[in-house]
């Protein structure tokens, strides 16, 4: 059993979890699934490699958690961006572009 | 930030572990109903949507191991998990846990002690501010080594230099000090008023000379040390602007030099008492040609370097000897960094202990690495169980490094207590030729390395047994029930046991060759006898315009004083002179040959001008001619005895008696009428290659009247021959000299012995260290050949009771086991002595008269350690012979 369908890149977890918080706090399933639909199911993440992540970002300051009643009011800890998060999921995503819109211009040269 | 905030986390984590835990717990818990939830929505039943998740999930341990590893709180608690369980093994078995750390605490304390000391001395910058930027300058002359500068060429370096920002000169001397309880003579030094400034020192008291102050004609002032202060004013501030009469002449006290301060320079001594240079008005000093000025120190400007310095003082000295061509010619300058003049010569020999002991070091390491290979043959079933249980070969790794770390700091805080006490015993008994000795401290330069070289012993010695583990076939292990019999393992305790065996041989034959070193020294000839001989220094109470007839009658009267005391059997004055103590050499020419232009151009011969019982006070032999005589006085012509290597150098076959000789600066021409044996000026290992061979013996009487008041003043010591131990005379002397006049100070008593012994010294303590360093490396060399020839000996009982059984002869046991130990023991001792070959090149410089590769060593060295291998092994290869066949079959 894998992680993904496809392995993420390394560390583009982190930057797709910032993404995903940047809309809406949400709690750890929700995030899974939500990363998974967006990525049409090419991303599946394990809570093996989401959790490590969580109490990583967590601890660098750029999420927030906290307990909170669920839609169907059970408990569970939500995440969501602080300011510094903000900040880095801006920087990041600038720096993916680059790197990507790079990447392709040299996969495409003849 | 980030990493505060890190730092933070990881604190608050291990507080409240407990509220992590659960929390962690909680949201995980969740993740997997929500999970399920939206799987039993999909219609799944809710054990089949569980299962699901469970199994897409893992282990939910698992995850929660990964997320704990993401602090470093996680590893921290790992490390002291792993520290808590190596103290408990540790103690589990006391026995090991006490030889090994005894062995460490002492290979960790010998080189943090040595490394003290190279710290202190070689690698702390000197106590003055920028000291980098010092430089001594002295003179250079071919065939002197460093002689004395004239201080008016210093004057001109002073004068002509772009390179230095100040520099200055000095020259020690003794003077009588009278009119502050008794009299006494005390060490001064004449020192340039830019010294204090140059060096940084400030005075406790007053201040110190003007420039203007450090001029022929200036009023005499002086400053003295913060001791001197303390013993003669009580450290009273009173002190300064009272008078101090020395030699007769007023001094104006006007500051008191700090007690910190030092300068150890080998022409520089510890003063109570500093005069300014440039005040000295004696002809001799005043003489271009004479050098009187010790050295000089000189402070570089920013942004010059010392290449440029030392071009700039060469073309100086150059031009200088051009326009001195008498005094100067041939002679230029050497310019050498203050550090590199204080310690240059120390370097080699506290390296090569330095090497020594962090080879006795590596051998303690390789006995403990032998110790803890043996002790994991018992727990690789441990090791076994707990990899089939689940930890990572990186895991039991750490927890075996832990394990050997932990054993080297424990080891290595001891080594730092016994480094602390023993540095202070080692100093004591180290020569006093050890320069910047009071520099040596516990700091903490010294203490990280004692921390660095136990945590790399730790490594060192623990990845043996930690490599081992990692190899460990779990399956194996098991199987045979903990025994492990893997070849890998005997052969790495054979490897060690042989590198062990080859550094016992470079240390052994290290100290071995030092050994050889002292003993040809020993016994060479010094060319005169010590025995029974002391020397001592005298104050001649006279002033600089006395006349030479009341100076002479003066010595005259001192020498008949000290001659008729009990238990001297003579006495001789030596001005000049004095073997492998002072030096003065005079340049000359010889008759019938034509003056060299300048006089250095001459050669240079060593000059001694004693009174006629020299001759049976250091029995040096007559080989031609007579010595000198008590008729050979002021009014007689004068004459002089050459020693063999001034015949052989300058006259070869030619018969020098009834020669003249011309002695520049003296301005005399003394007829030769004898030929005495040549004294060992330059220390027992005095060679070919010394600076000054040549000697020459004047008459005391007939030193040139112009300079007797500066002989008296500074060049004169007391020689006596007794007839049992000189110690017992020192105090009826020096009641025979007071009784002759109370300002004559006897000081500095030494007996012949003693200075001919200390010239051994660095090498004497060189020798000492590296045998005791030797016997211990070859003691755990044993150890270490003994304890696995045992071991492995009990691994093959059965093997052994099977030969046994078979009808194998006790004798053919004890060769079968004698041989794999002197296999092992040999291995090493060829490799240790081709190392040898290569290191003890390094030690050259200490050796004398032995060759680094002296084969009567190298042949002893092989022969002794073959000798302990043979005996270590003898003991468990007898244990062999007498195995029980029955037993050791039934046992298995």
């Amino acid at each position: 059993m894998t992680d993904s369908q496809s392995d993420l890149v390394q560390g583009t977890l982190d930057m797709l979890i910032l993404k995903t918080l940047a809309l809406e706090p949400m709690h750890g399933y929700g995030i899974a699934v939500r990363i998974e639909q967006i990525s049409k199911g090419v991303f599946r993440v394990n809570p093996g490699s989401l959790f490590p992540a969580f109490r990583r970002l967590e601890r660098s300051g750029l999420l927030k958690g906290e307990w909170r009643a669920t839609e169907n009011n059970r408990r569970a800890k939500y995440y969501s961006l602080t300011e510094p998060g903000r900040k880095q999921l801006k920087n990041e995503t600038r720096e993916w572009s680059r790197q990507t819109a790079a990447i392709t211009r040299i996969l495409e040269a003849s | 930030m980030t990493l505060l905030r890190r730092i933070f986390g990881g604190l608050r984590a291990l507080f409240h572990k407990a509220d992590a835990e659960q929390e962690l717990d909680e949201e995980l818990r969740d993740y997997m109903q929500t999970a399920a939830a939206e799987k039993m929505k999909a219609g799944m039943s809710g054990e089949e949507a569980m299962r699901r998740v469970r199994m897409s999930m893992g282990s939910p341990e698992g995850v929660k191991e990964k997320v704990r590893g993401v602090g470093w709180e996680t590893m921290a608690e790992t490390l002291w998990q792993d520290i808590r369980f190596a103290l408990r093994m540790l103690r589990k078995s006391p026995g090991f846990t006490a030889v090994a750390i005894l062995t460490l605490a002492l290979g960790i304390g010998a080189n943090t002690a040595l490394f003290s000391v190279v710290n202190g001395v070689l690698l702390n910058p000197l106590p003055y501010p920028q000291p980098d930027r010092l430089v001594v300058i002295y003179a250079k002359e071919q065939g002197v080594t460093r002689p004395s500068i004239s201080y008016l060429n210093f004057l001109d370096w002073v004068r002509d230099n772009r390179s230095f920002s100040a520099l200055a000169a000095y020259r020690g001397d003794l003077f009588l000090l009278t009119g502050i309880g008794d009299p006494e003579s005390v060490p001064t030094e004449r020192v340039s008023a830019s010294l204090f400034p140059l060096l940084g020192v400030k005075p406790v008291a007053g201040r110190v000379f003007r420039p203007e102050e450090d001029q022929l004609g200036a009023g005499p002032v002086a400053l003295i040390s913060a001791g001197f202060w303390k013993r003669k004013f009580g450290s009273s501030p009173g002190a300064v602007g009272k008078t101090l009469t020395l030699d007769g002449k007023s001094y104006t006290i006007i500051g008191v030099i700090p007690a910190s301060f030092s300068y150890q320079e080998t022409g520089f001594h510890k003063s109570d008492v500093f005069v300014p240079i440039g005040q000295w008005d004696n002809p001799t000093f005043r003489d271009r040609r004479s050098g009187l000025a010790k050295d000089a120190i000189g402070r570089l400007k920013p942004g010059v370097s010392f290449a440029e310095a030392k071009a700039e003082m060469e073309g100086i000295a150059a031009h200088l000897a051009v326009m001195y061509p008498n005094a100067n010619k041939n002679s230029s300058v050497t310019l050498v960094s203050l550090k590199e003049d204080i310690v240059g010569s120390t370097r080699p020999f506290l390296l090569v202990l330095l090497a020594a002991v962090g080879l006795v070091l590596l051998i303690a390491c390789t006995n403990i690495a032998n110790l803890l290979l043996a002790r994991s043959t018992g727990r690789s079933r441990e090791f076994a169980i707990r990899a089939a249980l689940g930890a990572a070969n990186g895991r039991l790794v750490r927890q075996l490094l832990t394990e050997s770390v932990v054993l080297a700091l424990i080891g290595g805080t001891l080594g730092v207590l016994l480094a602390a006490t023993g540095t202070q015993a080692v100093l004591k008994s180290l020569p006093e030729a050890l320069p910047r000795a009071e520099d040596v401290h516990l700091d903490a330069h010294v203490l990280l390395f004692a921390l660095v070289v136990s945590i790399l012993a730790g490594v060192l010695f623990g990845l043996a047994p930690a490599l081992k583990s990692w190899r460990a076939d779990i399956y194996e292990t098991l199987k045979e029930g903990g025994r492990g019999t893997s070849g890998v393992r005997h052969r790495m305790q054979r490897i060690l046991v042989a590198v062990e065996m080859a550094f016992a041989v470079v240390l052994l034959i290290g100290a071995g060759l030092m050994i050889r070193t002292l003993a040809r020294l020993w016994s060479m000839n010094p060319g005169f006898d010590p025995h029974n001989v002391a020397t001592f220094n005298v104050t001649v109470p006279t002033t600089a315009d006395e006349s030479p007839e009341a100076i002479r009658e003066m010595l005259r009267r001192i020498h008949d004083a000290i001659t008729t005391v009990p238990g001297v059997e003579y006495g001789s004055w030596i001005a000049g002179t004095l073997p492998m103590a002072d030096t003065t050499a005079f340049p000359f020419w010889l008759e019938g040959q034509s003056r060299p232009t300048s006089e250095t151009e001459m050669k240079l011969a060593l000059s001694y001008s004693p009174d006629p019982e020299l001759l049976k006070i250091l029995k040096i032999p007559v080989e031609r001619g007579r010595f000198l005589t008590a008729q050979d006085k002021r009014d007689t012509p004068p004459v002089i005895v050459i020693d063999e290597d001034f015949a052989r150098l300058y006259f070869g076959k030619e018969d020098p008696i009834g020669k003249r000789v011309n002695f520049a600066i003296l301005d005399i021409s003394p007829e030769i009428v004898g030929i005495v044996g040549h004294a060992k000026q330059w220390g027992l290992d005095e060679n070919g290659k010394s600076p000054v061979l040549a000697q020459f013996y004047l008459p005391l009487e007939q030193i040139p009247d112009r300079f007797m008041a500066l002989t008296a003043q500074s060049y004169l010591r007391f020689l006596i021959r007794t007839q049992s131990s000189p110690d017992a005379v020192y105090s009826p002397i020096r009641y025979a000299l007071e009784n002759v006049n109370g300002k004559i100070v006897m000081y500095d008593a030494k007996s012949m012995d003693k200075i001919v012994s200390d010239s051994l010294a660095a090498r004497r303590f060189a020798m000492m260290l590296l045998a005791a360093f030797a016997a211990v490396a070859v003691l755990l060399a044993s150890i270490g050949i003994y304890g696995v020839i045992t071991y492995l000996t009990q691994q093959r009982t059965h093997e052994i009771g099977i030969r046994l059984a078979l009808g194998a002869q006790p004798r053919d046991v004890l060769r079968l086991v004698l041989g794999e130990g002197l296999t092992v023991a040999l291995v090493g001792i060829l490799v240790g002595l081709a190392a040898a070959l290569g290191l003890t090149r390094l030690m050259s410089s200490l050796l004398f008269g032995v060759s680094a590769s002296d084969p009567v060593t190298f042949l002893i060295t092989t022969v002794v350690l073959l000798l302990v291998a043979l005996i270590a092994c003898y003991m468990p290869a007898r244990r062999a012979m007498r195995v029980d066949p029955m037993i050791a079959l039934r046992y298995e």
